[in-house]
């Protein structure tokens, strides 16, 4: 871990409260209130226990926070939030906001962006993020105050960027392929997931069946009565482990969905560079033509039709004193038009390098991320089948007593 | 040579003689006797039909009957009672169906299958046999045997009808499940002491040309076949013996339970297959997604194998449960309901009886013998009586080994597919915690 905020303080969003406030329009509303605890941490000496700050935030002021960041780093991967509303639910799985399963995964992916902005080397200096964690009164003002809000682009803007810019890094129109192909395809494995999960869910449940009709069924029997009895214990004992089984997924479908919307952060910093390297297309464009422009007031040749040339010719030249007062606002306009592109330029360069460190980053810690989660889902599935083995074998033996 | 010939007889009070069973043996050519095993056994239990009858029998005036003699009815059937439990190394008749091969004619297409029996017994000419047989040929089987036997439980055969378009008569699945039902209706009849000595079932052994012996029409009925066929119904029934109330409830309630755990296990296959249409599709998207990925491309389409490897092991699970488990299933229900009517029938028996000797009572003639038709009738229910209570033992014995088997079974398809999700998932960890090479 490079320096970071974690050297320095705990950070954990440990309970989630329901609270009943009233909203901009005054109007009653509920939300829930995660409380975010911070510690210094620890010195070596024995026995010391440094304080613990707390606050409660709600997830609106995550949004915010996130906005934030986004605007004002725009070459980082920034870390997403968990998802607004349960999505790729399997049917069992309440998509309430309010349920308390939902509220549970989404106190742990909030806690999640927390450790992963404090973790990353430049984020994690940010002031409005510090005071995020620790100044409970007067943070929306702060931030509302930085400004944010006008830096940042217009989506409109980057759309148009997008289909237009001619020359762009090739890493980054590689890198948008991606994500778009990463997006398309963790959304489908998610869905399909929910799906498989809904079934299981049935195929176990059924079973519970074998359970009651295994008892009524001893009850006419002699001999084969308490084999069947308690094989139909194990019947229903199968029936609910699925409960568990698939609670434990949904911890991985939560990691899945995290790189789901990174890949939409991803997305973010391409949309950047198009934008950034449009500006700068436009800028050389603007000052190519003005170029061309004093040259030909200079020469007096017409290179390319215009309208004023046309309407000069008709109704008469300028005056040598009108032309040169042309020239000179022009040469001053091309003057600032190099400064400017000049500095565009190393804005443009000093960008991609910046972004393509944190991306290069970023494809570490995704492939760290989904070869742990993929390992712990072989687990989860591995665990699920030894239950199933004990289940049946134990069953086995109950109907070998018979 | 010399053939013997023991004739069970019964003599009532009244002089009347009943032949109640007939059993022919042939000495070898060294004069030797083979009075065999099955023999033994067919004797005892048609002695044994007889001493049941005459246990409690006394004259409708109360008169008991006199049964002593030197030779007391229950210690000869003690020296003649054998196991009824035939284990493996004192058995003298074996009988197999395998082999089906699919026939076409002009008229039709059909399957029949090779029926090898071996045997030890007199009975049989030959110590081997291998014959051709089909469905039909079964089914002709069974009748004559519920015929001729009527106060015996005839184990169920395959359902005969199956829905064209349905159901393929001619999958390996479904040849392979009725060719294992149909072994097992030739079992249990070659097991049964007194069935496996049927003629019926010995022509359908041996037969070279089994449609010829079925146009001859040769009703070799039992005396009890013959009396029993003509039992006229209609009449109400008093009082039904305990044991026989007692298992036909036992029996309603038996099918219902079975019913219900047919229709569980067919909504569990119904569940498991659409689970395995979702994960085909689950799979390959690991797969795709291991495209788009460099380091994570190997681990990814690790996980895709995997899953494949699964859906394998689970439609090997499903198939499993359709032909051995639903069809042991549909069995015992059809099984239930001929039993169901054997004890029906046997209530029709015993109904009569007590009509015609009510009928009797009421005439109040001072006669102190009983009317022969009368007797007859008693003697019908207490053969009945004795057979079924003895046939309804050995089934009891046989369902509780079937299903233990049968759950048995079950419990281990489960196993092994577990195993087999288990190997492949623990095979991938290794493959995800690798670390590439620099590349």
């Amino acid at each position: 871990m490079e320096d970071c905020l974690l050297k320095k303080i705990e950070i954990s969003v440990s309970e989630a409260e329901k609270r009943t406030g009233r909203n901009a329009v005054n109007m009653q509303e509920t939300y829930t209130a995660y409380l975010i605890e911070t510690r210094a941490v620890e010195s070596q000496t024995e026995g010391q226990c440094s304080p613990v700050d707390s606050l409660w935030r709600r997830y609106s002021e995550f949004e915010l926070l996130r906005n934030y960041l986004l605007v004002t780093f725009p070459h980082i991967v920034v870390p997403p939030l968990p998802e607004k509303r349960a999505e790729f639910v399997w049917h069992k799985l309440s998509a309430d906001n309010m349920d308390p399963d939902f509220v549970e995964r989404r106190r742990i992916g909030l806690e999640n962006f927390l450790l992963r902005v404090a973790s990353h080397p430049i984020l994690c200096q940010d002031k409005i993020f510090y005071s995020f964690l620790t100044q409970e009164g007067g943070w929306k003002e702060m931030v509302n105050e930085t400004g944010f809000q006008l830096k940042a682009d217009s989506r409109l803007k980057a759309l148009s960027a997008t289909f237009r810019v001619k020359n762009p890094d090739k890493r980054f129109t590689e890198l948008k392929h991606y994500s778009d192909e990463l997006q398309s395809v963790i959304s489908h494995l998610l869905r399909v997931r929910a799906r498989v999960a809904d079934r299981l869910y049935g195929v176990y449940k059924v079973h519970g069946n074998y359970g009651r009709v295994f008892s009524e069924w001893s009850a006419i029997e002699k001999e084969m009565g308490d084999g069947l009895q308690s094989a139909g214990h194990h019947m229903d004992v199968y029936s609910s482990s699925i409960d568990d089984i698939l609670e434990e997924e949904e911890h991985y479908a939560d990691q899945l969905k995290e790189y789901l919307f990174y890949a939409e952060a991803l997305r973010a910093v391409c949309r950047k560079h198009e934008l950034m390297q449009y500006d700068l297309e436009m800028a050389a464009q603007d000052l190519t033509s003005k170029k061309q422009q004093c040259e030909e007031l200079a020469t007096g040749t017409v290179r390319t039709f215009s309208l004023k040339g046309m309407t000069s010719k008709l109704f008469g030249q300028e005056t040598p004193e009108q032309r040169e007062a042309k020239i000179k606002v022009l040469e001053e306009q091309i003057h600032e038009g190099e400064e400017q592109l000049k500095s565009k330029n190393l804005e443009g360069r000093d960008f991609v390098k910046t972004a393509w460190a944190d991306i290069e980053r970023f494809k570490e810690q995704k492939n760290r991320d989904l070869k742990e989660a993929l390992i712990s889902y072989a687990v989860m599935q591995i665990s699920m089948c030894k239950k199933g083995i004990q289940v049946w074998t134990n069953a086995k033996e109950c109907f070998s007593k018979m | 040579m010399v053939v013997v010939v023991v004739a069970v007889i019964t003599i009532t009070s009244s002089g009347d003689v009943m032949v109640v069973d007939r059993l022919v043996e042939e000495t070898t050519s060294d004069g030797e006797t083979s009075l065999g095993r099955g023999f033994l056994q067919r004797l005892s239990y048609s002695l044994g039909s007889c001493f049941f009858a005459f246990q409690d029998l006394s004259l409708p005036n109360g008169t008991p009957v006199d049964t002593s003699s030197p030779a007391s009815s229950s210690s000869l059937l003690n020296r003649l009672q054998l196991d009824d439990d035939l284990d493996g190394e004192t058995r003298d008749l074996f009988v197999t169906v395998d082999d089906p091969k699919k026939h076409v004619c002009t008229m039709e297409t059909y399957i029949t299958y090779r029926v090898t029996t071996k045997t030890t017994r007199a009975e049989f000419d030959l110590p081997e046999y291998s014959v051709r047989r089909r469905y039909q040929d079964f089914d002709w089987l069974r009748n004559k045997l519920e015929e001729s036997q009527p106060t015996h439980l005839i184990p169920p055969l395959p359902e005969k009808f199956v829905m064209k378009g349905v159901v393929d008569r001619f999958s390996e699945e479904f040849v392979e499940t009725r060719r294992k039902a149909l072994d097992k209706f030739l079992k249990r009849i070659a097991d049964h002491p007194v069935l496996s000595f049927n003629e019926h079932f010995n022509v359908f052994l041996t037969a070279k040309d089994l449609n010829a012996y079925k146009k001859q029409g040769m009703a070799l009925l039992s005396k009890m076949g013959e009396s029993v066929k003509y039992v006229t119904g209609g009449y109400k029934l008093r009082s039904r013996p305990l044991e026989f109330a007692a298992m036909g409830e036992y029996l309603d309630i038996f099918a219902l339970k079975l019913g219900t755990i047919d229709r569980i296990a067919q909504r569990i296959i119904k569940e498991q297959l659409e689970y395995l249409v979702e994960l085909r599709e689950y799979g390959p998207v690991y797969s795709t997604w291991g495209g788009l990925e460099v380091e994570l491309g190997e681990p990814l389409e690790g996980v895709s194998a995997c899953i494949g490897n699964c859906c394998t092991a689970l439609e090997e699970l499903s198939e499993d449960m359709t032909e051995d488990f639903l069809p042991v299933l549909r069995e015992y229900i059809l099984y239930s309901e001929s039993m169901k009517n054997v004890l029906k029938k046997r209530d029709q028996v015993q109904a009569e009886y007590e009509a015609k000797l009510e009928a009797v009572a009421l005439k109040k003639e001072d006669r102190p013998k009983v009317p022969t038709d009368v007797e007859k009738c008693q003697d019908r229910v207490e053969c009945f009586n004795a057979d079924l209570k003895a046939d309804m033992e050995r089934w009891q014995n046989s369902k509780r080994q079937d299903f233990r088997q049968l759950l048995m079974g079950m419990a281990d398809k489960n196993i092994q597919y577990y195993e087999k999700c288990l190997t492949a998932w623990e095979s991938i960890i290794p493959l995800l915690q690798d670390k590439p090479e620099t590349k």
